[in-house]
């Protein structure tokens, strides 16, 4: 009974589920089966919605599931399945490829790193809580703003040139849009491209 | 429920348990939850798969199993169960060895861990999540994954077949339940399963799918979806037995081969839980029994301590025999229509289960903004307004001190 009083269960879980997430994130690198790549996928964002539920983001959690695992990943498997005959189950990483996502990745999770590692420690984590209490209320609404025009923080800004991009995300989000738009009329024709064969006289 | 059982031990076991410990209490409704959570997927499937073969054999005019256990046949899926361990473990030499030994341990998983967040009546949970309705579809959607991979990993082209035909099928309906359970969710403007539940408290008239006629509709469209979504017949074609062998499961025998069906009977379970949560008023029964004696719950809805236990015992009975409905209708339909073809499935959930659905979330967004009547107007006992107040200042107490007392002493009071 004791033993499992001292032990601080959340952490052990947070460790488990990190852990889960790190190992199955290398098995997709390591793997050179595409389908075994999706199932490890698959795992490795499971773990990380279990972080998310641990941290008491339900929501983000169960999103985290429904989009990512549930949504994203069945399609990919299904696109898998569908193309994935014995020819082009294996797939290797080449070396430039490696060297390319090394540095991409790298260069992240060295931001990461340094954000993790200078994260203010014990000393002031009282005012940091009141801080974050005081946002919290509606936390998502000057975001929600900004994407559809005014930025609500700059508004009291004094400084004119400071005061830039009070248009809020609105250009970027639709250009963003139309992109998708575009790759979807796209993917649709190039689909349908070969049907335009002889339809011949009926 | 665990200060319940804490204070139960003081009073009679004081001799036994020191006063001040509390861990007892916590061991032992943790215990309940557990029991409850396991139920299902181990109690709760061997009845159905006997209701399952009883009801399938009147429906086809036979007597279905009668043998083992007495005239009933009540042990035959017990017998089953033991045939089915003693069966010999085969893998197919052309299969993903791994992922052929994972996928019905995945589906499982899926359909067990939605389990944790259905409540079984007011804080009989097993991890009290704000978003349950989000969290149970989110989760029951990932049952898919250990049908397609197990479909792919066969190395069989029969179930190559059923898996593809799971993962279209699957995707779909995924968009119209989302549609109908918004529905609920929007009338009692929050995510959360126990307060939809206590929300729909009070006479029959209160529960949702009363709430006005499109609710009513939309009520059928969920079914019909959620029965495609668990993949049970006459939407079965991952398996169609007549056309693909046994489709995905083709290649597997024993126990994984079981391991596939509790996941189906655990997540038929949790579905109809669903409905019942989201439209039949959950934990509470059609004559409000216990709030009529004023024994249930106090003015904020938290249970009264022994009466409202007792309650919550007959509510959580309550909700299992209205699962066990929605299961005995899905399988009544299932030995009752045919297997529609995939074609048909698929126009079934985009031509008509969609546009319907989204019709009727316009219509009760409609008869809800403008207030129309419904009929829990002509039999009000705790109206829906009142508690949702009340959770919503239990969770978020206002910060002007003279708003928050004016409001509080009215929920407390119990006025409308």
């Amino acid at each position: 009974m004791l033993v499992f009083a001292i032990i601080n269960w959340h952490s052990v879980l947070f460790l488990m589920f990190a852990a889960a997430a790190c190992v199955f994130a290398l098995l997709v690198l390591l793997s050179d089966n595409i389908v075994r790549m999706a199932f490890y996928l698959t795992l490795a964002l499971g773990a990380t919605a279990g972080l998310f539920m641990l941290a008491g983001a339900h929501f983000v959690g169960a999103m985290q599931l429904m989009i990512y695992v549930g949504g994203t990943l069945v399609l990919l498997v299904f696109g898998v399945m569908l193309t994935a005959q014995e020819g082009f189950i294996t797939m290797k990483t080449r070396g430039g490829d490696w060297v390319l996502a090394i540095a991409v990745g790298g260069s992240l999770l060295s931001l990461l790193i340094v954000a993790a590692l200078y994260f203010p420690q014990e000393e002031n984590i009282e005012q940091i809580q009141t801080e974050i209490t005081a946002a919290e209320t509606h936390a998502t609404t000057p975001i929600g703003l900004a994407l559809v025009g005014p930025r609500v923080e700059k508004l009291d800004e004094s400084n004119e040139t400071l005061r830039g991009g009070m248009s809020g995300y609105l250009m970027p989000f639709e250009i963003v849009s139309v992109h998708l738009l575009v790759v979807l009329i796209g993917a649709a024709y190039l689909a349908r491209a070969r049907r335009f064969a002889p339809r011949g006289g009926g | 429920m665990a200060d319940w059982i804490n204070a139960f031990l003081d009073t009679y076991f004081s001799w036994l348990i020191p006063t001040a410990w509390e861990t007892p209490g916590y061991v032992v409704t943790a215990l309940i939850q557990v029991a409850l959570i396991i139920q299902v997927p181990a109690v709760g499937a061997l009845i159905f798969i006997w209701m399952e073969r009883k009801i399938s054999g009147r429906i086809q005019d036979r007597l279905g199993p009668t043998r083992v256990g007495g005239s009933f046949g009540w042990l035959q899926t017990l017998a089953d169960g033991v045939k089915l361990i003693t069966k010999e473990d085969l893998t197919p030499g052309k299969a993903d060895a791994l992922l052929f030994k994972l996928a019905p341990y995945l589906s499982f998983a899926a359909s067990f861990a939605a389990l944790l967040a259905l409540p079984f009546a007011t804080g009989w949970v097993g991890q009290h999540v704000n978003v349950a309705v989000f969290f149970i579809l989110a989760v029951l959607g990932l049952e898919v994954f250990g049908v397609i991979l197990a479909g792919w990993a066969s190395g069989s082209k029969w179930s190559l077949f059923g898996g593809m035909r799971e993962a279209a099928q699957v995707v779909s309906y995924e968009v119209p339940i989302g549609l109908c359970v918004i529905v609920p969710v929007m009338i009692c403007g929050t995510m959360d399963l126990i307060t939809i539940g206590n929300m729909q408290a009070g006479w029959f008239t209160n529960w949702l799918v009363f709430h006005d006629p499109f609710t009513f509709c939309i009520f059928w469209v969920f079914f019909t979806c959620a029965t495609a979504s668990v993949n049970r017949a006459p939407f079965d074609l991952a398996e169609a037995e007549s056309e693909l062998v046994a489709g995905f499961h083709t290649e597997y025998s024993g126990l994984r081969w079981s391991i596939f069906f509790m996941a189906e009977y655990g997540s038929m379970f949790v579905i109809s839980a669903l409905a019942a949560i989201l439209f039949f008023g959950g934990w509470n029964g059609p004559l409000p029994i216990f709030h009529m004696l004023g024994i249930a719950y106090d003015a904020v809805g938290e249970p009264i301590r022994f009466s409202g236990w007792l309650a919550n015992l007959f509510g959580c009975l309550n909700l299992i025999l209205k699962a066990t409905i929605g299961v005995t209708v899905m399988i009544w339909v299932r030995w009752t229509l045919p297997r529609l073809r995939i074609d048909q499935v698929i126009t079934t959930c985009w031509k008509y289960c969609v546009p319907i659905g989204a019709f009727m979330f316009v219509g009760v967004l409609f008869w809800t903004a403008n207030g129309l009547p419904s009929p829990n107007n002509w039999f009000p006992q705790r109206s829906r307004g009142e508690i949702r107040e009340a959770w919503v200042l239990r969770e978020d107490p206002p910060t002007d001190p003279r708003f928050g007392e004016a409001k509080m002493a009215r929920v407390n009071t119990g006025e409308r």
